[in-house]
């Protein structure tokens, strides 16, 4: 396994990270990497079996069974995770839903996919956060600093014919991290909106049945590379140059 | 007084008396509450997460239908789920009143409660044959799932309509461990701390497990508040030394944040930091070492809330204040209006330079909408600090 011997600081150590989708491709990947640096993590996913059975193969791991999209499951979801972590220094919004599958040109897109992608995209994430912005800027004050990731996609930038539902989604999703950076950078919270390109996962398979693997990212390596941006990022706010930019 | 009954946390119409610490009294929208602070002053809330602490279930022994209200723990760390106080009722909900409500059953060490997907023993009586500590089965995290998907906020029968988490989440409400929502918090709003920054007023916050406000019997409810855990880190004690030495005042958003600092306080003034449980009744006798003011809802006389006004101010300003929340029909309980009190300080004042009076203010003020409205002018006492009323 990777160890991480880019900073001579971890900065994971001893975080609380929150992961939602974490029970498969890069979410789980983010569980896994999140533990081997020393974080303390509680995952959300759908499915009870799937996330049992993530729980169970990973000590440290606390699993929360939950549906993002729905408005119902927010606060449960919330108060699951910040009771077991006893806060929250980092939460990463992975869970994602692709819209119709398999793709579909925007003019044949059911009105009711693109809600789905919608509600999972943009809605749960947006919903979620608020839920846990006070145990983020509560982190932030308390000088420990506080990340939230939004796993992007460049079809949040570039408009891919047949991954309308998503691409807007997605651009959705980029641009309220962008619009929560600026308005929570006083309180010591700060956005990521990062892409972490094609990868070998199950909402990959979904778009692209027959894809040619050897071409895509492993998991694994967009989680490492995640977790390096975030952990740059925490080093940032802790160094002086940080609490400057966050006092202003 | 009429109860607010609608789940709003911030209506629009909201009101905020405002007493200072000279007794004078105005009232204000409760949305330019940032208006009444400045430059210098530190304003404290309590950034705890509201448990569903009422469980419905069943008292195995009897048979019998109960609804227990969690209503403390031992320790605020994950795992101090597992152990908790509760008050436990007879069968019913919320939409009885809680001194209507009937007595549950006789409850004895050993007892086994099925609280939906929970299990839970009684560890043993309180003093109270209600009062329990009850020890709950499995693991944190089963225990936690089975809490937030059983679990219902507390609420009493002045609001019909069953409330949901985020209804009682403040919000700057981080670790869930208060029983009840602090509800003095639902004043503030992201935009509120925005203004405050604006205005060079800190905001920090501490952590208090704040209990249940009422239990429907005598006995009990004179026994509250229950002692309370709280954690005080080390920046908001540091930042209520700055405010200390800078002359700003400490502003308590909230009750339970009076008895933290308070309870943490140095003879001094100073705050220690850490973790603590706060066992003090706060009222007429007690000495503020910290405070000097407090942002608190409505509360009826008689209560522990009203109670605790008596700290800040004498028994005359106090009467003068429930005429006047009476006569212009501010609303009670949590959804209510607010009131924001400022403590009667004898002697001199901490505080470098003196703003106007209040009555010199108002008048200086352009009548425009929204303005508060002086309704009452008492001449300064001499020896009483004149409020810092900034703009």
């Amino acid at each position: 396994m990777h160890q991480n011997t880019n900073h001579l600081r971890n900065e994971f150590r001893g975080l609380r990270v929150a992961i939602t989708g974490g029970t498969s491709g890069l979410g789980l990947a983010m569980v896994r990497e999140s533990l081997m640096r020393g974080a303390q993590v509680a995952f959300v996913a759908r499915g009870r079996e799937g996330v049992e059975s993530v729980a169970r193969a990973h000590t440290g791991a606390y699993g929360v069974v939950g549906d993002v999209s729905k408005k119902d499951d927010t606060h449960r979801i919330a108060l699951q995770t910040v009771g077991l972590l006893g806060g929250l220094d980092v939460l990463i919004n992975n869970a994602s839903d692709l819209g119709p599958a398999p793709l579909a040109l925007l003019a044949d897109t059911e009105c009711e996919d693109l809600e789905r992608a919608i509600a999972a995209n943009v809605l749960g994430p947006f919903r979620l956060t608020k839920a846990l912005l006070g145990a983020l800027a509560l982190s932030a004050r308390e000088g420990r600093g506080a990340v939230v990731l939004n796993v992007s996609s460049d079809a949040a930038i570039n408009p891919y014919p047949r991954w309308g539902a998503y691409g807007m989604s997605k651009a959705a999703l980029h641009h309220m991290s962008r619009i929560w950076n600026e308005e929570l950078r006083a309180e010591g919270i700060a956005f990521l909106s990062l892409d972490p390109g094609d990868m070998d996962t199950p909402l990959h398979a979904m778009a692209v049945p027959d894809p040619d693997r050897s071409q895509l990212k492993r998991p694994e390596t967009a989680a490492r590379e995640l977790a390096d941006a975030i952990d740059q990022l925490l080093a940032f706010m802790h160094s002086g140059r940080g609490m400057l930019e966050a006092a202003r | 007084m009429i109860a607010a009954h609608l789940p709003i946390q911030r209506p629009t119409q909201a009101k905020l008396l405002a007493v200072d610490g000279r007794g004078n009294i105005e009232h204000w929208p409760r949305s330019q509450f940032a208006d009444l602070l400045g430059p210098g002053d530190l304003v404290v809330a309590n950034d705890a997460a509201t448990l569903p602490a009422s469980l419905s279930g069943q008292h195995v022994r009897s048979g019998r239908l109960i609804e227990v209200r969690l209503a403390g723990r031992n320790s605020l760390a994950p795992d101090g789920i597992r152990n908790v106080t509760a008050v436990v009722f007879g069968a019913g909900d919320f939409r009885l009143r809680t001194e209507d409500r009937p007595e549950p059953p006789e409850l004895r060490a050993g007892d086994r409660l099925m609280l939906g997907p929970l299990r839970a023993t009684v560890a043993e009586l309180l003093g109270h044959p209600r009062l329990v500590r009850l020890a709950f089965e499995g693991s944190p995290d089963e225990i936690w799932e089975g809490v937030a998907r059983h679990g219902q906020p507390i609420q009493y029968s002045h609001v019909s309509m069953p409330l949901a988490l985020r209804d009682v989440w403040t919000a700057i409400a981080g670790l869930p461990v208060a029983f009840e929502a602090p509800s003095a918090g639902f004043a503030l709003d992201w935009s509120t701390l925005e203004s405050l920054k604006e205005r060079e007023v800190r905001f920090a916050t501490i952590t208090h497990a704040a209990g249940i406000s009422s239990t429907g019997d005598a006995q009990l409810d004179a026994l509250l508040p229950f002692d309370e855990l709280y954690r005080i880190s080390s920046a908001t004690a540091l930042a209520a030394e700055e405010a200390r030495v800078r002359g700003g005042r400490i502003v308590a958003i909230g009750t339970t944040v009076v008895r933290a600092l308070e309870h943490a306080a140095q003879d001094d003034g100073t705050v220690t930091a850490g973790e603590g449980l706060a066992t003090q009744r706060i009222g007429r006798t007690s000495c503020l070492r910290v405070v000097d003011a407090v942002l608190s809802g409505v509360h009826e006389p008689g209560t522990s809330h009203h109670d605790l006004l008596r700290a800040f101010m004498d028994d005359d300003t106090l009467r003068r204040m429930d005429q006047e929340l009476k006569s212009r029909a501010y609303r009670t309980h949590e959804f209510g209006d607010s009131v924001f009190v400022e403590r009667i300080i004898l002697g001199v004042g901490r505080m470098p330079g003196q703003s106007a009076s209040i009555a010199a203010r108002a008048d200086s003020r352009r009548p425009t909408p929204g303005r508060p409205v002086t309704v009452e002018l008492r001449p300064a006492e001499p020896g009483r600090r004149p409020v810092r009323w900034l703009h």
